[in-house]
């Protein structure tokens, strides 16, 4: 095909923006967190929940989840990535000062504004804590319009534990009820063993005023929903972040679809009653 | 809008008028069957072929296209590149007429897609009517995309001595105007036109054992049909049912790097759902692990996900996917057995 190459003034959403890496903070052995900012330090204009895609030129582009609240933006935002492929085992080579390409925010994150009044309960399992932190620390900037906050944080060993300063800050507050656990405790570990669903007898739940935020790895989902179900959260209160593989972000590219929707755009946060008669989704 | 009449003896120079200002683009032969590729020579151009091997989608959505060259070094750049020239594709059937739709749809809503729409903007469409059923695996009719009203710039029908040419937007009327000899349609075109129609229609078999209107609900309370499984086993996954269908539209993107490491393009290319690799994530989980899944997924897109989210069916009856089939899996075959043990 003879092509003419019209370099485009037309807005290609698929261009990234160059983004500049400011910190990088190794959290564990596998996750680090950057925190990054934009051109002109303008905000990214996130809500909790949504997610970013980032690019590593050369080697390609990931989803990643946004860990940062839009409450605490300061014109900076922060991912906390594992490095399981390429792209983030080429993010994990970077250091302050780099670049590296975001587009984005995409996709429906939580619905704040009708959490607010209620009892929030929060479920994060591993990795699943670092977009979970986003609405965390969003409720906690507006402690006032929320009743109650729980959160329960599973994970599978006391050295995979993420943000340790802010889960202290959590378990130390008095407005907060905080519960975490490990699969398997080590030499130092003094506090709960085993998996997350036996947080859930420790705590008292109003369920008819209780939204519950569920974000872990996939084996997890169907345990927590059982517990939250068993204390009576109707499924139209439960909203889950779902992962899947994503090559636009814009629904298009046919990856993330989950039957009939796609997790980019119509989730990755979904509200439980509309996802439990999708087979794909859980 | 306005009907003409081009003789078939001035296609050739219609054809190579056009062929300074565009790249004219149509169906020729390509050993028994046929492709599209570019009309160097009007003599090419074969308006009677039956069916192509790929769908004149490949001049819209290419297999390969650059979405933007970027350099690492220094200050690292990204600028978007689209590739998009002047085009004319010649001898659109109507199947295929109705599956640009269905592309242009899902290339408009929500974020627009600025590399297709801008070639799509750069394209006209030449639609010719299909009087003959292509073959055996073709089912138009009852998937009622035998006929369109409306979706190209000019549409041309076989009149024996002449092809009557219907204007279907003004781009078409300028094209027509400046490149064709086309004479304003007389009261015996007219009626040789209304004939050549009628007699077309009985030529066509109806192929689904029900009607269309029915397949998006059939489709919905099929999910658990054991026929997935049992196609599931059957099914290689070589993923052509996906490359030669003019309504597939997923892709994969990647980038390539220059041997400097510096520079290079991203790029994205056709993928399919039906490779085991479609739907994993980097840590390992896989979405759609099994073929009668993925086989499943690509059915449900077909016959109920596009039209609830487009309003069009996501088949167009081109019977392409069937003919390309190592294992003969058709949709016929396939709605058809839903639509029996329903």
């Amino acid at each position: 095909m003879q092509s003419v190459v019209a370099t485009a003034q037309e807005e290609s959403v698929y261009l990234p923006v160059m983004a500049r890496l400011l910190q990088v903070r190794q959290m564990t052995k596998l996750e680090k967190l950057f925190t990054l900012e934009l051109p002109g330090a303008r905000s990214l204009g996130n809500e909790p929940g949504q997610f970013v895609g980032v690019s590593l030129l050369g080697i390609g582009e990931a989803p990643i989840s946004i860990s940062s609240s839009p409450s605490r933006s300061n014109g900076t935002f922060e991912l906390c990535v594992r490095n399981v492929g390429d792209v983030t085992n080429a993010m994990h080579g970077l250091e302050p000062g780099d670049v590296l390409g975001i587009r984005g925010p995409f996709g429906h994150g939580f619905p704040v504004d009708k959490m607010k009044g209620k009892d929030i309960l929060f479920a994060a399992g591993g990795l699943g804590l670092a977009p979970l932190r986003s609405l965390i620390n969003q409720v906690l900037d507006e402690r006032g319009s929320f009743d109650r906050v729980i959160i329960l944080y599973g994970t599978k060993h006391p050295s995979e534990i993420l943000f340790p300063e802010e889960l202290d800050e959590w378990a130390g507050r008095d407005d907060v009820e905080f519960h975490m656990t490990v699969d398997r405790g080590d030499d130092d570990w003094t506090g709960n063993v085993g998996v997350i669903t036996t947080l859930f007898p420790k705590i008292t739940i109003n369920p008819r005023n209780t939204v519950a935020a569920i974000c872990g790895p996939p084996i997890m989902y169907r345990f927590v929903l059982m517990e939250m179900m068993g204390k009576g959260i109707p499924e139209t209160q439960i909203y889950l972040s779902l992962e899947r593989r994503m090559k636009c972000g814009v629904g298009k590219c046919g990856h993330c679809q989950i039957n009939n929707v796609y997790c980019c755009q119509d989730g990755p946060v979904f509200r439980y009653s509309d996802v439990k008669g999708l087979e794909e989704a859980l | 809008m306005s009907l003409w009449v081009i003789d078939k003896q001035s296609m050739a120079a219609f054809v190579a008028n056009m062929s300074g200002d565009y790249q004219v683009v149509g169906p020729v032969a390509k050993g028994s069957k046929f492709a599209f590729g570019q009309i160097k020579d009007p003599a090419e151009l074969r308006l009677d072929y039956n069916t192509s091997i790929l769908p004149p989608k490949k001049y819209l959505q290419p297999p390969e296209e650059r979405l933007m060259t970027f350099s690492r070094s220094g200050k690292a750049t990204v600028e978007t590149v689209i590739d998009a020239a002047p085009t004319v594709i010649l001898g659109v059937h109507t199947c295929d007429l109705h599956a640009i739709r269905v592309l242009d749809e899902a290339f408009t809503q929500g974020y627009p897609d600025a590399h297709y729409l801008k070639r799509r903007e750069q394209t006209l469409l030449v639609g010719i009517e299909c009087l003959e059923p292509c073959d055996e695996h073709s089912f138009c009719k009852s998937m009622g995309t035998l006929a369109v009203s409306d979706g190209y710039d000019l549409h041309l029908t076989d009149l024996g001595e002449s092809y009557a040419v219907d204007v279907g937007s003004k781009k078409g009327a300028a094209l027509l105007e400046k490149y064709a000899s086309a004479t304003e349609a007389a009261e015996t075109d007219m009626q040789q036109l209304n004939k050549v129609l009628g007699a077309k229609w009985p030529r066509f078999p109806y192929k689904l054992e029900f009607d269309v209107g029915e397949l998006a609900p059939l489709m919905n309370q099929s999910y658990d049909s054991p026929l997935w499984e049992e196609l599931g086993e059957k099914c290689l996954a070589c993923g052509q049912c996906t490359l030669v269908c003019p309504t597939c539209f997923c892709f994969n993107v990647y980038d390539e790097v220059e041997l400097n490491l510096q520079d290079g393009e991203r790029w994205r290319r056709w993928d399919s759902c039906q490779l085991d690799e479609f739907a994993r994530v980097a840590g390992g989980e896989n979405f759609r692990e099994h073929q009668a899944a993925r086989l499943r997924h690509r059915f449900m897109r077909k016959g109920r996900y596009l039209i609830e989210k487009y309003g069009q069916l996501g088949c167009v009856g081109c019977g392409r996917c069937a003919r390309s089939c190592l294992v003969n899996i058709t949709p016929v075959d396939v709605f058809n057995d839903l639509h029996s043990t329903k």
